[in-house]
């Protein structure tokens, strides 16, 4: 009841004094979740282009990428924001895993370089967020440290988040384990490739921003 | 070679500032060893730990592995609930404990939520 009363003030609230406000968006996770993928996908739906360069390389992204003036339209709603793709945030990086993947030493060296450089500018730029999705591979164990420790400072920043649990076309995918993992947000399982639930995506962003 | 643990109380990081937390335990984990430290960080210490990790990473030192394990408010009355709120404003955050190892040495930390795994890379003599 209390919780009801409590969403119904900041509604209210919100809807009295932020009508235009353009919220700032940002895709946070761990490496390789899909950050990028949804990024494309978003544009593409609401801007008909691609934001981010994507491969399966962890650390593709190494540097803050923004999009501005999205608006979403959907059931009569709008919501107008400008999207930030963020680097993955990791507690390691090393050289010779890029060379796994028949990168040549010096490529590899300079790419942990920007990674690292990367997930410092990642944390920096929490602080601007109104609202966070954090992108988790649903065939991956959503227990890992880096997403509690995401969630955890959006929670100590109070910024609304939203739990995207990504790559559910994946066989190995579980979304029930993510959604047992984080049991006090709103988790939606998509597949930001393949397109799939992007729909109930939007309206649970809706439901987070208000 | 083995894998060393350090244990680190509570009481020897109580009194300490965010920066110097994260220093001690940096400097347990470029010396190679494993904290097992009592309690945990607050998530802006954790996040300000991988910052500061990322911004020492070498060749030797390529990052940690970080785990906590914290007991979850499940089925608790409101009563406990505001006992423990209450003891953790007054005495600190020491519930729980937190396991830091270096990247080099420790492969992986998985929590599963209950048990926690660590896996070493093999330690060879």
């Amino acid at each position: 009841m209390i919780r009801i009363i409590r969403d119904f003030v900041q509604r209210m609230f919100h809807q009295f004094f932020s009508q235009k406000k353009i919220v700032k968006l940002g895709l946070y996770g761990p490496p390789n979740g899909g950050k990028s993928t949804l990024a494309n996908r978003i544009t593409k739906d609401w801007l008909g282009e691609k934001m981010s360069a994507v491969s399966h390389i962890p650390h593709e992204t190494r540097e803050v990428h923004v999009k501005e003036k999205i608006v979403i339209k959907h059931h009569g709603k709008e919501l107008n924001f400008n999207l930030i793709d963020t680097p993955g945030i990791a507690t390691r990086i090393d050289y010779e895993d890029f060379m796994k993947y028949k990168m040549s030493k010096k490529k590899a060296k300079q790419r942990a370089r920007e990674a690292t450089k990367g997930v410092i500018d990642a944390i920096k730029w929490l602080d601007d967020m109104n609202v966070v999705m954090v992108i988790l591979d649903s065939s991956d164990n959503p227990y890992s440290q880096v997403n509690i420790t995401i969630i955890g400072n959006l929670v100590a920043r109070k910024i609304p988040v939203l739990i995207v649990a990504n790559k559910i076309d994946l066989r190995k995918a579980n979304l029930k384990k993510v959604e047992s993992a984080f049991p006090q947000y709103d988790v939606v399982g998509i597949s930001a490739l393949k397109g799939s639930n992007m729909e109930e995506l939007y309206e649970s962003l809706f439901r987070v921003v208000r | 070679m083995s894998l060393t643990l350090q244990f680190v109380p509570y009481a020897d990081i109580e009194s300490l500032d965010a920066e110097e937390r994260i220093e001690k335990i940096l400097s347990i984990v470029r010396g190679r060893s494993v904290v097992l430290m009592e309690g945990r960080l607050k998530p802006q210490e954790e996040a300000k730990l991988i910052q500061t990790t990322m911004s020492k990473i070498t060749k030797g030192f390529r990052g940690i592995e970080l785990c906590t394990i914290y007991p979850e408010a499940k089925n608790v009355d409101l009563f406990k609930k505001l006992k423990r709120n209450f003891t953790s404003m007054v005495l600190g955050d020491r519930e729980g404990i937190t396991l830091i190892g270096p990247a080099s040495v420790v492969k992986a930390i998985r929590k599963d939520p209950d048990k926690i795994q660590l896996f070493s890379f093999n330690l060879k003599k």
